[in-house]
């Protein structure tokens, strides 16, 4: 049984009952990352998956833009207590990027430019649940906020959708990422707190 | 110390805690220092932080993030609030929570924003207001045990009255150099003009990048940007350069 907190009312309820236990709304769009900003160059920038067996499929920037895109809107949860509904975006669905890739691998690392990576099954990646976004409501993806391109993995705690992202590599293990490695947990599902290892 | 660097078992690491409140201490006219008795706490490592859930009578429950302000000291945690006028915790925290009044607390949690006392590096610390907190429990960590570790000091806040820990930061600390900035209001006869943090300032109160610090960054999401994006443009190696967003940006 938690215990009650003397006095505590809390804001209003949302009746929408969109809210993951222990989150509050926000309508701002808070930034959690470990470190500075790293600046990617769009003449550079290259966006690969890596197979188990060593086999590359990658797109330039140019390419990239060239594929079919789509326009979610999804809420965001942040390990940090935040949400933030209807948010919009516009990128490649990860079912797209995934179609031609021949692998039996089961689970996933996303690689960042600045080096941070994430995990999560392979599984969580496809069928419409996932998408590499490059604009964010109407407006090319600031840099604070991933750009070029992030990973969108909204029904995953937010740490998961890596920003500047540049990769992913499949895996027949599971290998944690960044904060995987400092307790949080492999697979995040906000709804039912896996905020850290053992949730 | 020790206790917070030996594995743990997670079910024990994650376990939530009834923390009591000991003490209040006013620290500015919107911020307070919390101190809680937590049975059973691990202890904790400089730069770590707690999540604290309250629990209204109805069951309704919300979690916010608090840095560790204090070093470790057996069972008894401080932590420092400041309060947002249309916040949801923080009022709370601050104005309405008595002295014996229960919230619970788990962690500590975070392996990546710390500093440990075996570190030899000279270390930079920069903070924005409220972002002061986990630095100085660094500050108090070192001073707790003698630690003769380089620190620079740079902490940007908007006026003097809203100064964290200013009798404690006047106190002298050999070999841990303070800068001020202020960013609406100085002290009287203060030669820096009010300002956002500059280049210039990292450069004059920080460590040159071929000292190699590490440089702990913590703030508003907007003052470790721009921060954290300076240190960087002068040239010190992104992984050396550590940061912890607080949340929005003001
Ligand atoms: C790792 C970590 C450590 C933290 N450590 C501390 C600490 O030591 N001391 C401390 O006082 N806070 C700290 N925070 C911030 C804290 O978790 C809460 O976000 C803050 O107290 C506001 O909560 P609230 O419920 O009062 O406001 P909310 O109801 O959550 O928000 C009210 C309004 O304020 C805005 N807002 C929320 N947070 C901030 C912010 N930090 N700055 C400016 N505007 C904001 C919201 O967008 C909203 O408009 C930390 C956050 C993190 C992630």
């Amino acid at each position: 049984m938690p215990i009650i907190s003397r006095g505590f009312h809390g804001r209003a309820r949302d009746p929408r009952h969109r809210l993951p236990p222990g989150q509050y709304e926000t309508n701002g769009f808070p930034v959690l990352s470990t470190g500075p900003t790293p600046a990617v160059h769009l003449d550079q920038w290259e966006f690969t998956i890596r197979t188990e067996t060593g086999a590359r499929h990658s797109w330039d920037w140019t390419q990239f833009l060239a594929l079919p895109d789509e326009t979610p809107t999804v809420d965001l949860h942040c390990v940090t207590k935040w949400s933030k509904f209807d948010t919009d975006w516009q990128g490649v669905s990860l079912d797209v990027l995934l179609e031609d890739v021949e692998t039996n691998a089961d689970y996933a690392l996303v690689r960042s430019y600045g080096d941070y990576t994430t995990n999560m099954p392979l599984e969580d990646l496809v069928d419409g649940q996932a998408w590499i976004a490059y604009r964010y409501d109407g407006e090319e993806l600031d840099p604070e906020h991933g750009g070029p391109a992030r990973l969108l993995i909204p029904h995953l705690y937010f740490w998961k959708s890596a920003k500047w992202v540049r990769g992913i590599q499949l895996l027949m293990e599971e290998e944690r990422g960044f904060w995987e490695t400092y307790g949080y947990h492999d697979y995040g599902d906000p709804w039912r707190e896996q905020r850290y290892q053992g949730d | 110390m020790a206790g917070a660097t030996v594995p743990r078992r997670l079910g024990e690491r994650l376990r939530w805690r009834a923390a009591r409140l000991t003490e209040r201490v006013t620290e500015t006219g919107t911020a307070r220092t919390l101190v809680f008795d937590v049975p059973g706490w691990p202890g904790h490592l400089a730069g770590q932080h707690v999540d604290v859930r309250l629990t209204a009578e109805d069951g309704y429950s919300t979690q916010r993030s608090y840095s560790l302000a204090s070093a470790p000291d057996g069972e008894s945690v401080a932590l420092t609030v400041q309060r947002l006028e249309d916040g949801e915790v923080s009022p709370y925290l601050t104005d309405e929570l008595a002295v014996g009044d229960l919230v619970e607390l788990r962690g500590p949690v975070g392996g990546w924003f710390v500093w440990r006392t075996e570190q030899k590096e000279p270390i930079l610390l920069v903070g924005g207001g409220s972002g002061l907190v986990p630095l100085m429990a660094m500050i108090r960590t070192r001073r707790a045990v003698s630690d003769r570790t380089p620190f620079r000091l740079l902490y940007s806040v908007r006026s003097p009255d809203d100064q964290l820990y200013t009798a404690e930061l006047r106190r002298d600390d050999p070999g841990l150099d303070k800068t001020y900035l202020y960013t609406r209001s100085t002290p009287e006869h203060w030669p820096r003009p009010p300002g956002h943090v500059t280049a210039s300032d990292l450069s004059t109160g920080g460590w040159p990048p071929d000292f190699e610090p590490t440089c702990y960054v913590c703030g508003s999401t907007g003052f470790v940007e721009t921060a954290a994006g300076l240190l960087v443009a002068l040239g010190h190696h992104p992984g050396r350069i550590r940061t912890e967003r607080f949340g929005p940006s003001a």
